[in-house]
């Protein structure tokens, strides 16, 4: 206990004493909530839209209408005679096309299923996206409004449902969470332990009779509490700041961010027992645990939208589903069961990157 | 007297064997191995470990203290079995890596509490040890100061102290007086002294000839092998030559007519002083002095000297087969 | 000045840092194809007088000329005459010897020609040779110190400031490396060392005790040890400046 106590107490000596990294882990989260919260904004505003309305009828119109003004359309070219999307692309005239077909409102007013398509330029795959979401949650609606909740069924996404507006905050904040406790965690470890390795004062601390166990552990808990802390300070600044819900139980996150910080943190010790010095740590840790959550977690880039090698990936990413936790229970009051395909799997992976890097990092200094 | 250790009151048996080394191996990475080091230091000895880089020195003090395990061999530290007994041996080692580390942003006292909690010292001995340790090291007026504002000589003092924390039976030290000026070298030394009067054992390496002298006993080591081990007044007895000196200004910078007189091994150029290793004065000094003088130099005095540690240090290396 | 018999030539050279006076009244002078040594503690004004001497460091007064250059004056016409090695060699690792040797003629401006000669030159001296094709890392020492002195001294400088160069190596790397530095002395090269190693001291034809900015005692280091009666030039070097603070705390 006493050599526990050291340690620990030690290691919250060095988190203080460095002012300027404590700084930095504190100002970094916050200037990305800005920059996501105000300037990135991942929600568009009039997406230069081409259309062909080959039916050119009243009802083809009034769709036309609804796309103008939900505000995130702008039509930048209508015609009634077929447009190359390929050429509207290459063109720079619009993002997307909606083609109209020759029978959309006769169809319309039988009830048949109406082959409506919506193409946008993939070049920039978020706008892609959004707009395909825009897209069919405007058909969508015109839907309704014409046949209530019989309406014929466009295939709409679990997250246009809750979060209608698609605003980026509400979805940047549990996301900035997550890759903040893996920067906290497994970055500062790694950094942690290789500066002991690069001042030669991990060799004194090992000829001591201390344990790896109790090295692990006292360096575990300040960073926890660091990285929790400052996961808190996000959190509150996004509920009260910008206004995004928390409708889940605080208590359900707060034990799977412990799960999550575990891991970050097995996989910070994981690099430190392969690296000497402090940059190589930094940059390692960087392409090891920040580059992938950020961008194969689905924080950036949905995952559904990736080509399958990338996607197979993604399953070894741990930001991955920690996000969807986050998301769930901020957002939508998932329930364990819910998460179930998000819990287990990061449990199973927490412990196996525990246990691996426990007993490398006594294998490699004893 | 500092009385830091005072292992010595409690032991009766005044040459105990504190460190026994039986044919200890090691193989690892391209440079540095252990061929089979056999070795016995007793209680209260200061041991000096002296050699070329790779030759093995912080190799074996790292198995000493197991930070490495060896491929073969035993060893036993205050009788306890070095393959056994691992954690009950950290208990009773103090050791101070090549590199001395500190945590630069603790300050002296952070420092030295923090080593005292690692090994479990009790809090209420705590203090009194850190005030002992103050004492000798004359660091108290920097207790507060962070260790990365204090000199070389005041880090090494301060490194020193956290492996004196545990008031250890053994003292291992690698290569401590590296970087640090003669003034705080000596008076580092003076403090290893007055350690080793109160019965710590002391292993230490050092490149450095003058630190080997003050040493009770000193070990050659070369490619993994002990080469000789002796007292540092018994080690020149190991070279078979006479040292011929010659003093003077404008000596040559080449030697090879000198190395073809017969009888004449090695000859070394220091600064107004010409040593030449020989069979005999008699046989050489004739000629050299020939040499010299038609070279040019002036000569203001012969005489023959005792060979020095490093002397006999080169000269073994020399002999050694394999060497390059 | 510029036909000066000496190679380092110093008046009353002081350097002050606010209040402390890092070089105090230092005057010397250094002959050509002589190895000097500047022995001394950590804070003595070694490596203050080294960078004033380099045309680094402006003095705060007192005179000092290099090569026959007013350091003060026309530092760079100094520089281009140095050569400077410290005890952190500044070498590149992952490159190759002889990439190493390039790149140093490089940068003093060298023609290709010119520096293939003295690599040619330097190696057969040094025995680096057959080591031309080897990646630095991974050499012992003692032969990253012997390229690290070839690299300073590529460009054929007249002097050549050698900073603790053999700090922490054995004895005979140490020797090695020594007698390199003799030949050099024998080609009419001054040598500049500073150290607070006695078994490198020993090395040096003349050596300067330096003690809180001021030389001490200047002479072999036969003669210093029989001044003070000592058999060690360590015990004679604590012997004076032990003496000193004495006489210091004694005049308070």
């Amino acid at each position: 206990m006493q050599r526990l106590r050291a340690i620990m107490k030690k290691e919250l000596l060095h988190i203080i004493r460095d002012v300027r990294s404590l700084t930095i882990i504190f100002l970094l989260p916050l200037i990305m909530l800005v920059l996501y919260g105000y300037a990135i904004r991942l929600d568009l505003k009039n997406i230069p839209l081409a259309v062909w309305d080959a039916d050119n009828s009243q009802e083809s119109r009034e769709l036309i209408r609804a796309f103008t003004h939900s505000g995130y359309f702008t039509l930048t070219l209508h015609a009634i005679t077929p447009v190359d999307p390929l050429e509207v692309f290459q063109e720079r005239r619009a993002k997307s096309v909606l083609a109209i077909p020759v029978d959309y409102g006769a169809r319309l007013h039988d009830g048949r299923a109406i082959p409506v398509q919506f193409l946008s330029d993939a070049s920039e795959s978020n706008t892609a996206t959004i707009a395909g979401q825009y897209a069919e949650q405007i058909i969508l609606s015109r839907l309704m409004s014409r046949f209530g909740t019989d309406a014929p069924l466009p295939d709409v996404r679990a997250l246009v449902l809750f979060n209608p507006e698609l605003e980026s905050k509400v979805f940047v904040v549990p996301g900035l969470v997550a890759i903040l406790f893996m920067m906290i965690c497994a970055l500062m470890t790694s950094i942690t332990i290789a500066r002991e390795k690069e001042t030669g004062t991990l060799e004194q601390i090992l000829v001591s009779p201390v344990r790896t166990a109790e090295i692990i552990i006292g360096k575990l808990f300040p960073y926890m509490f660091l990285a929790s802390l400052i996961g808190v300070v996000v959190i509150l600044i996004a509920i009260f700041w910008f206004g995004a819900p928390f409708v889940g139980s605080p208590l359900l996150l707060a034990v799977f961010s412990i799960v999550y910080l575990l891991c970050s943190l097995a996989i910070g010790i994981l690099i430190s027992t392969r690296v000497r010095t402090v940059q190589v740590a930094m940059m390692a840790a960087l392409v090891i645990t920040m580059l992938p959550s950020i961008m194969l977690s689905g924080f950036v880039f949905p995952i559904a939208s990736m080509p399958l090698p990338i996607r197979i990936l993604t399953h070894i990413v741990p930001a991955r589903y920690f996000l969807v936790i986050i998301r769930g229970i901020m957002l939508k009051d998932a329930s364990l069961y819910l998460l179930r395909f998000q819990i287990l799997p990061l449990c199973i992976l927490t412990f196996i990157l525990l246990v691996v890097s426990i007993r490398r990092f006594r294998t490699t200094l004893e | 007297m500092f009385v830091l250790g005072a292992h010595r009151a409690n032991d009766e048996t005044g040459d105990a064997m504190s460190i026994l080394i039986d044919d200890i191996h090691k193989t690892y990475g391209a440079q540095g191995a252990l061929a089979g080091v056999t070795l016995s230091i007793r209680e209260g000895e200061r041991f000096g470990l002296i050699g070329p880089d790779g030759a093995g020195k912080s190799s074996l003090m790292r198995i000493l203290c197991g930070l490495i395990r060896a491929d073969r061999g035993s060893f036993t530290l205050c009788g306890l079995d070095g393959n056994r007994d691992l954690r009950a041996i950290k208990s009773s080692i103090g050791y101070m890596p090549q590199r001395f580390s500190l945590y630069p942003d603790l300050t002296v006292a952070e420092n030295l509490r923090f080593f005292a909690d690692l090994f479990t010292v009790p809090r209420r001995e705590r203090d009194e040890r850190l005030e002992r340790l103050y004492r000798f090291s004359r660091l108290k007026p920097f207790a507060a100061r962070r260790a990365a504002a204090l000199s070389g000589g005041m880090k090494q003092k301060l490194a020193l102290s956290c492996a004196l924390i545990h008031t250890p039976r053994v003292l291992i030290l690698d290569e401590p007086t590296t970087g640090v000026d003669p003034v705080s070298r000596r008076e580092f030394w003076d403090i290893l002294s007055e350690l080793s009067r109160d019965g710590t054992t002391i292993l230490v390496s050092t490149p450095y000839m003058d630190e080997a002298a003050r040493c009770d006993r000193i070990a050659f080591i070369h490619h993994g092998r002990l080469l000789a081990v002796d007292t540092p007044a018994g080690i020149p007895g190991r070279f078979p030559l006479t040292i011929l000196e010659f003093r003077g200004r404008r000596f040559p910078v080449r030697h090879d007519d000198m190395l073809r007189v017969r009888g004449v091994a090695s000859v070394r150029l220091l600064g107004d002083r010409l040593r030449v290793a020989c069979e005999s004065r008699e046989a050489v000094e004739r000629a050299v002095r020939d040499m010299l003088e038609r070279s040019g130099a002036e000569i203001l005095s012969v005489r023959t000297d005792t060979p020095s540690i490093e002397d006999t240090f080169v000269h073994l290396m020399h002999e050694e087969p394999g060497h390059v | 000045m510029s036909e000066s018999a000496f190679a380092v030539e110093t008046k009353d050279l002081t350097q002050r840092f606010g209040r402390f006076t890092a070089v105090d009244r230092v005057t010397m002078t250094v002959a050509k194809g002589e190895i000097y040594g500047f022995l001394g503690a950590n804070g003595a004004g070694k490596t203050t007088t080294i960078r004033i001497l380099c045309g680094l460091l402006r003095p705060t007064s007192g005179s000092a000329f290099v090569n026959g250059h007013d350091v003060i004056r026309y530092p760079e016409r100094v520089k281009a005459g140095i050569g400077y090695m410290s005890q952190k060699f500044s070498l590149y690792e992952d490159l190759r010897v002889r990439d190493n040797l390039v790149f140093f003629g490089g940068i003093y401006g060298l023609g290709r020609e010119r520096i293939e000669q003295r690599i040619a030159e330097i190696t057969s001296a040094t025995g680096l040779t057959e080591l031309l094709t080897r990646k630095v890392r991974g050499l012992p020492t003692g032969w990253k110190q012997r390229l690290a002195l070839a690299c300073a001294v590529l460009h054929d400088p007249g002097i050549i400031f050698l900073d603790e160069p053999t700090g922490g190596v054995d004895p005979v790397s140490r020797r090695t490396f020594w007698d390199f530095i003799y030949s050099l002395a024998d080609a009419g090269k001054t040598i500049f060392v500073t150290t607070h190693y006695m078994d490198e001291a020993e090395y040096c034809h003349r050596i300067a005790i330096m003690y809180q900015g001021r030389i001490l005692m200047c002479d072999s280091p036969s003669a210093i040890r029989e001044s003070t009666g000592d058999a060690l030039l360590e015990d004679a070097f604590i012997r004076l400046i032990t003496r000193e603070s004495d006489t210091e705390t004694g005049g308070d």
